[in-house]
């Protein structure tokens, strides 16, 4: 079972004000080093990684033992997260290998959005208990804890396995079930031929197999695709509240919130720079992300946080911008008009209980944005913002009824795998080689889906063979 | 039934008649093909063996079809051979068709089959049996295993003599408690209406053994001159003999081969089925045991795949010595005058004469779950069961596993290790493996997709997996393991050879790949990267391989596969490695499981009730989840 894949993993609960990511193994130093960059490497101004820096991504091998390092999570050129990593070498830490823990002060979005990087990089998803259970077999843990570290293994299984059901209740594992039978049947029409190959003729069935497999893969890209969708409706809607300084961006906040959780800062640097919290609205779930503890100086730039809001915003479903209605257009809107192409969202106009110096007509001039007169003080424009965000969710170009999503990594792994395994399928089809060469990454495709819906793969071709396939002498 | 046999065994007891002959280290209870090849390996280990036949004139019958071989089945006669066995060269000696079956697809699925002589098959394995030194051959009917202190001590037979030995081997095939059923006749027979053994399942069930009952069938046997051939399509044998066994050339092989045929079911004969399906007693319930799938009744087949307009029917000849051809495909245990009315239907059979009536039998067989991988039971020291005994079906599982329960029960007299073949291995390995984790439901029939690692077990290399094994035991002869190091040897080189020559793009190499529809050459590659190619091979690429020694060509096709399928072998070995790892965890026999904490309920009760040998084998049996075989590990770890 110890093999040296370096695995990944939330070590912190979701939801709290700080996520942990864990990294174990001994490539862990090198994964992390490739998605971290120190302050010197990113622009802040334009909230990007530095083009003209080149990195190392040994960053982490060459640093000591027991250091913490500040920095950023990066994508690319993107930046995901600004972050605190802790490292403990090997054998020094919790399981005796490289460890690498970092610390987010995103929300679950963020946190995910890490893990995906680390396992984009190599890296393994922790299976439940796996870190206490390396920590156990490198000898980390007393012998006499053995018996607590089994109860882990079980009762983080016993929960995985509980909340992967309860995630995939209905439409998703359906339409998996759905495709994995279809990837069944060609299995058992193959496996029935090569068994008796007087009696089926395999020769017949290529072009189908080859249009069945290329459904198939289409139905998993879409499906990937519609992960982040999937996302939206479990674990809700990233909606990010953007606005230059004293727009109301906070009171906005507190008010769907409805209770004062947001906390307005007036000395910059000194708290957290994001809050998110999650507001229910009917049905659907926003993860409001408030971009007002942003630091704010005087610089006209800076002071709206563009640096910051790129980052929250590239990674937004839906982005409130609200707007002074009380002041004149100026640079700082001009300049949050233009984050804010291509993006998805509605426009307050706030303070309308004041005088309005700035139109509705001004701001669709630059955004096609439905715009909504909105007041913090009275109220008024909050049904209607609460409407429309149902709506253009819940009815508009996003259906959440009849699509099939995906609201978890392992499961999204388990469908890019089986999407890879599918994908060399149709290559050895392709590439003329016989039948039996297809099923080897047909079958890796089947018990990789099965994992989803918690289904293994023993017995079920032979059956098959035999309940849909007439065979024998 | 079982109480009445009961009784009279109690009556003899307290009689006590019994007589004690000689001693043997092994005895084997049938000589089936489980039992010839468990009797043969134990006498050539050197061990004084017995083998109990109910009838000295069906050694080695095949009581249904009259092949040896096909698809996955064929890997196994050759896995036999390659460990020593006879099989293979039985059947070389006696075919009169042979046919290497899938062989447009890739190599592990290629298979071979062959028609057999069914009276030259079974006097030729009599004759191997009578000439084997420590084997003695007995016309009886075994009784009673005696067991002391959870030991064989020796077996009883029926007329109450009593032969001392340290292994008992049950080979008793479709014998215990036979009975044969068509329509409303019912019979106390074994197969062929050969007696049955009534006796052994009463001593098994006294030794605390699950047994159960499954149920086979066979098709009728017709008059050859009753058949009009013009109907059919003839299926011819192929001209390339290809032999079963390693120590066979084609060449040796040659012989005049006789042809099968194909016809097929009708509107006409579904409508007679389902006319009389009432009449049926796999539908009036008066058959109880658990029947195969893969080779269902005609009548079921019928039912089953309503859809389907028709069935295949292979009519293949019994031998050499009679009229008698079977009908492949149409197993029944339909009334007569169904069957007739039935068979008539089928193009060519119009006026056919049935010799011999289409049959169901049920028999009793043990759960082989409580066997461990040497095909030992786990609760009594020195008793092994192979074969149909054991739940399988087919000759060549049978003989498969006897081989490995004849060589384990040698092992342990002899005090050394025993041969347990993995599911990395051999099919063997995927039998066994299968029947003791898995348990079955149905007479258990091999099958090439039951072999994870397929592309690992072909026909073609078992020599290379198996012999070294058969060799290290003492089955395999200097003589040809040395010839297996040197094919090895030659193979190895060549691989490196046709990896290191570099192939320009010359007119000659650009004209070649052309006639063959492959991509011209723009630089320069290795031989082994154009192998690689789907369109060609190591054999096409003979005329530009201008250094190429001459190789004998089981050696230059292991070369063509090896290469050629470089990346799926690759890949395979790999998983091999995984599933290595968990298969060397071995569990220690004194687990106590209730110590260890937080298995699930189902997992302990799995656990505790199949004792697997390793945390592998564990993690085969359904009911154990990952999370099971985590907490398993650490608690081994702790120990």
């Amino acid at each position: 079972m110890q093999d040296n894949n370096t695995i990944a993993g939330i070590a912190s609960g979701m939801g709290g004000g700080i996520g942990i990511i864990r990294v174990s193994g001994n490539k862990a130093l090198e994964i992390t080093g490739k998605i971290f960059r120190t302050k010197k490497y990113v622009d802040k101004k334009n909230g990007k990684v530095s083009e003209n820096l080149l990195w190392n991504s040994d960053y982490f091998i060459k640093k000591k033992s027991h250091t913490i390092s500040y920095g950023y999570i990066v994508d690319e050129y993107s930046i995901i997260d600004e972050v605190i990593v802790l490292l403990m070498k090997s054998p020094n830490s919790y399981t005796k290998e490289d460890v690498i823990e970092i610390d987010s002060h995103g929300g679950s979005f963020v946190v995910q959005k890490i893990l995906e990087l680390l396992l984009e990089n190599g890296a393994k998803l922790a299976t439940p208990g796996e870190f206490t259970k390396r920590a156990f077999l490198n000898g980390r843990i007393d012998l006499s804890q053995a018996e607590a570290v089994m109860k882990i293994i079980s009762s983080e299984n016993e929960f995985a396995l509980n909340s992967a059901v309860k995630q995939l209740e209905g439409s998703v594992s359906g339409y998996i079930e759905e495709i994995r039978q279809e990837i069944l049947h060609n299995l058992g029409l193959i496996e029935a031929a090569l068994d008796d190959p007087e009696h089926y003729d395999l020769d017949l069935y290529r072009n189908d197999i080859l249009r069945d497999v290329e459904d198939e893969i289409n139905k998993l890209t879409g499906l990937i695709g519609r992960f982040d969708d999937g996302r939206m409706k479990s674990e809700g809607i990233n909606t990010v509240i953007v606005g230059k300084p004293n727009a109301g961006k906070s009171s906005l906040m507190n008010l769907l919130l409805d209770e004062e959780r947001a906390i307005v800062t007036d000395i910059a640097g000194t708290t957290r720079d994001i809050i998110e919290e999650k507001v229910y609205m009917g049905s659907i779930i926003l993860n409001l992300v408030d971009t007002a503890g942003i630091r704010e100086t005087n610089d006209l730039v800076e002071n709206i946080g563009v640096g910051k809001a790129i980052n929250y915003l590239e990674y937004s479903d839906f982005v409130i911008y609200v707007a002074d209605s009380s002041v004149p257009m100026d640079e700082s809107d001009n300049q949050i008009i233009g984050l804010l192409k291509n993006k998805t969202g509605v426009v307050l106009l706030n303070k309308s209980d004041l005088d309005v110096k700035l139109t509705e007509e001004e701001i669709k001039e630059r955004l096609g944005w439905e715009c909504i007169e909105f007041s913090n003080k009275t109220k008024s424009g909050l049904e209607q913002l609460s409407k429309y965000i149902k709506n253009s969710f819940l009815h508009g170009e996003i259906s959440f009824n009849d699509q099939v999503y995906l609201t978890n990594i392992r499961h999204k792994e388990a469908v890019k795998y089986s999407l890879e395994s599918l994908m060399k399928a149709k290559d050895t089809i392709n590439a003329g080689l016989p039948e039996d060469f297809v099923t080897i990454d047909m079958m890796d495709a089947y018990k990789e889906l099965g994992l989803i819906n918690g289904e293994t793969a023993s017995e079920d071709l032979v059956n098959k063979i035999f309940n849909d396939f007439c065979m024998g002498k | 039934m079982y109480l009445r046999i009961a009784d009279i065994r109690f009556d003899m007891e307290v009689k006590d008649m019994s007589y004690t002959y000689e001693e043997y280290d092994v005895v084997v209870i049938g000589a089936g093909h489980a039992g010839c090849e468990a009797a043969l390996a134990s006498a050539r280990l050197g061990l004084k063996t017995l083998i109990f036949t109910v009838s000295i004139d069906s050694i080695a019958m095949m009581p249904c079809n009259p092949n040896i071989g096909g698809s996955s089945k064929g890997h196994l006669v050759r896995e036999v051979d390659a460990l020593g066995g006879e099989m293979g060269k039985n059947i070389d000696k006696t075919f009169i068709q042979t046919k290497m079956l899938n062989m447009s697809k890739g190599p592990a699925v290629h298979s071979l089959r062959a028609q057999a002589d069914k009276k030259d098959y079974s006097r030729a394995m009599r004759n191997v049996l009578e000439n084997t030194d420590n084997l003695v051959i007995k016309q009886g009917e075994v009784s009673e295993v005696l067991v002391e202190d959870g030991k064989v001590t020796g077996v009883r037979t029926v007329s109450d003599a009593i032969y001392p030995c340290h292994a008992a081997i049950m080979c008793t095939g479709t014998y215990l408690n036979a009975r044969c059923i068509y329509g409303d006749v019912s019979q106390y027979t074994g197969p062929n209406g050969l007696a049955a053994a009534n006796n052994l399942t009463n001593c098994l069930i006294k030794l605390g053994i699950d047994v159960r009952r499954f149920k086979t069938g066979t098709p009728a046997r017709i008059d050859k001159r009753t058949i009009d051939f013009s109907k059919m399509s003839e299926q011819k044998g192929d001209n390339k003999i290809v032999p079963f066994s390693f120590t066979n050339t084609s060449e040796e092989l040659k012989r005049q081969q006789v042809s099968c045929w194909l016809t097929y079911t009708n509107d006409k004969t579904h409508k007679i089925i389902m006319e009389n399906i009432d009449r049926s007693p796999l539908y009036s319930g008066n058959i109880k045991g658990t029947g195969p799938r893969y080779c269902p009744s005609i009548e079921d087949k019928v039912v089953r795949f309503a859809d389907k307009e028709r069935h295949q029917v292979f009519i293949e000849p019994e031998g050499n010595y009679t009229n008698e051809m079977y009908v492949g495909g149409m197993s029944s245990s339909l009334p007569e005058d169904v069957q007739y009315k039935m068979y008539h239907s089928v193009p060519g059979l119009e006026n056919a004469t049935i010799v011999r009536n289409a049959y169901a039998i049920e028999y009793d067989c043990i759960n082989p779950v409580q066997l461990k991988a040497t095909l030992e039971f786990k609760n009594i020291s020195g008793f092994y069961s192979a074969g149909q005994s054991n739940g399988s079906s087919g000759y060549e599982e049978a003989a498969a596993q006897g081989i490995i329960a004849g060589i384990n029960a040698a092992m342990k007299i002899l005090g050394k290790e025993p041969v347990i073949l993995d599911r990395s291995q051999a099919y063997i390995g995927v039998l066994i493996d299968d029947l003791i984790t898995k348990g079955t439901n149905e007479p258990y029939r091999m099958m090439t997709s039951r072999a994870e690692y397929r592309l690992l077990l072909r026909q073609d290399n078992a020599d290379l997996r198996l012999t070294g094994i058969g060799y290290k035991i003492g089955l395999i002869d200097n003589e040809r393991y040395n010839k297996l190091i040197e094919k090895e040897k030659l193979i190895e080189s060549e691989i490196e050879r046709i990896k290191s020559v570099n192939i320009g793009a010359r007119e000659d190499v650009q004209r070649l790949l052309e006639e063959n529809g492959s991509t011209l050459l723009q630089s320069g590659v290795t031989m082994a990267e154009l192998i690689k190619r789907p369109e060609l091979s190591y054999e096409k690429l003979k005329l530009i391989d201008t250094d190429r020694p001459e190789l004998p060509e089981d050696v230059t096709e292991q070369v063509n596969i090896a290469v050629k399928y470089e990346g799926y072998i690759e890949r395979q070995l790999r998983q091999v490695e995984q599933f290595k790892k968990l298969e060397d965890k071995k569990i220690p026999d004194n687990i106590n499981y209730d110590e260890v904490y937080s298995l699930r309920i189902e997992a302990l009760q799995k656990l505790k009730e199949f004792r697997p040998a390793s945390v592998g084998q564990a993690s085969r049996i359904s009911g154990v989840s990952p999370a099971d075989i985590s907490v398993l590990l650490v608690y081994l770890e702790k120990n």
